[in-house]
């Protein structure tokens, strides 16, 4: 007799996945992996500015985890489609990047960054989370190993929207300031990507709703303790198609030593 | 160190189990990568040896130095082929850091880790003891530190700060 038990989906490999699935799953891989590359060039930005030596050393640790999530998500697309990590990084303008907008806006001040970056931790950590039920193993296993880092990346984020939101009055009216700005960006990062509908029917990766929708309710309760005011409004109507002039000069940065030596080995 | 005479063909997985004993974390010296749980499998198949290894966390950047330094220790037994593997499952948690080894990181200063238990995504941070005194009245002063395993502390009984390994 077979097993009484509930059909669970197999789980899939590289080689099960339809020529569609991989075509949508390279996407949104690429996605998740720019969203982290310009967020962590945005935070590297403070090394050696930061407030204070801690806050200095705590972003560039956060910065580095975020890279590492990056590779690891790139590792997953060369097992697809051959690409290398390297390339994809640095010999991609702005039109071919798909990351959000709420990651390249330049970096503002520590209010500003602390914000963003908690925003974003709480998507990432929510994300993750989710990703680890995925049927195609190699992501799942990649999201058990980042989930770990980012919980540590939100305490230490959500600590700070609360020590700005409830201390100073300036303080306080800088939170709200990059709240007010950055509040319609974050509606992007729930956006389904290309293709996306028959990953989440597979159970390759989740429904980006219900993974807003927990974001929503963790972040606003968090914001409102932390005496801030979620501004009115709709998001901003973006696609990961668009970007603003600042992507252009952070990339313009970010790749110029990789640019000017093409054929380096080690740099 | 171990057995730099034995022939290739003699290579067992415990002479490459313990020449990796000795090769010591590159960040945290008292401890090696095995007493870290980051070496998962060897194997030795006719002179040939296959060591599978898992990083402790993603971007850490000794990760070159640990797989060179593995290559490094499995040649000095006189193997010449040698490959590493790296993997992610199961996730590295620092419940695999040996008994023994915590009590070194203890006596180097460090905190050792907490039970990770199950709960990842939390705003709290674990309880953690002053690797000194024994208090657990310590208090935070950085939630990451010098290296990305690592975060800061101040003691409130015998005043000294220290380093906490993260609970992972």
């Amino acid at each position: 007799m077979t097993s009484p038990s509930a059909p669970s989906r197999p789980a899939l490999t590289a080689d099960t996945l339809t020529d569609t699935q991989k075509r949508a799953l390279i996407t949104r891989l690429q996605a998740l992996a720019d969203d982290e590359i310009i967020l962590a060039h945005r935070d590297s930005e403070w090394t050696g500015h930061a407030p204070i030596l801690e806050e200095d050393i705590a972003l560039a640790n956060i910065a580095q985890d975020e890279i590492g999530h990056a590779l690891m998500y790139l590792t997953l697309r060369e097992q697809l489609d051959g690409q290398q990590a390297d390339q994809l990084t640095f010999f991609r303008g702005p039109r071919e990047y798909t990351n959000v907008q709420l990651v390249e806006l330049p970096k503002g001040d520590w209010a500003f960054t602390m914000l963003r970056q908690y925003l974003y931790d709480a998507f990432e950590a929510l994300y993750l989370d989710a990703l680890r039920a995925s049927t195609y193993a190699p992501l799942a296993e990649v999201a058990n190993k980042a989930v770990r880092e980012e919980k540590f990346h939100l305490q230490h984020t959500a600590l700070w929207v609360e020590r700005l939101g409830l201390g100073t009055e300036e303080s306080r009216r800088r939170l709200q300031d990059a709240l007010n700005t950055q509040w319609a960006y974050t509606s992007q990062l729930f956006q389904p990507t290309d293709g996306e509908a028959e990953l989440i029917a597979a159970g390759i990766t989740p429904d980006p709703a219900a993974v807003h929708a927990r974001w929503d309710g963790l972040v606003r309760a968090h914001l409102d303790r932390s005496g801030l005011q979620v501004p009115a409004g709709d998001g901003h109507p973006f696609t990961r198609a668009q970007h603003s002039e600042a992507l252009l000069y952070l990339l313009t940065e970010m790749q110029s030593t990789a640019r000017e030596h093409a054929d380096a080995q080690v740099w | 160190m171990t057995a730099p005479h034995t022939h290739p063909s003699r290579i067992t997985p415990q002479h490459v189990w313990d020449a990796l004993s000795l090769v010591p974390d590159p960040e945290i010296p008292v401890v090696s990568i095995t007493d870290m749980g980051m070496v998962r499998e060897v194997e030795v198949q006719e002179g040939q040896v296959s060591v599978t290894f898992t990083p402790t966390f993603s971007g850490c950047p000794a990760l070159h130095v640990i797989r060179q330094s593995i290559v490094d220790a499995v040649r000095d037994l006189g193997v010449q082929d040698v490959t590493v593997h790296s993997t992610l499952t199961p996730p590295w948690t620092t419940d695999w850091i040996q008994e023994d080894a915590r009590e070194r990181l203890r006596q180097y200063g460090i905190a050792p880790p907490a039970p990770a238990g199950d709960q990842l995504i939390t705003l709290d941070p674990e309880p953690t003891r002053c690797p000194r005194c024994h208090s657990l009245n310590v208090r935070m002063t950085a939630s990451f530190g010098p290296t990305l395993c690592k975060r800061l502390y101040v003691c409130d009984a015998c005043k000294e700060p220290f380093e906490g390994f993260k609970s992972v």
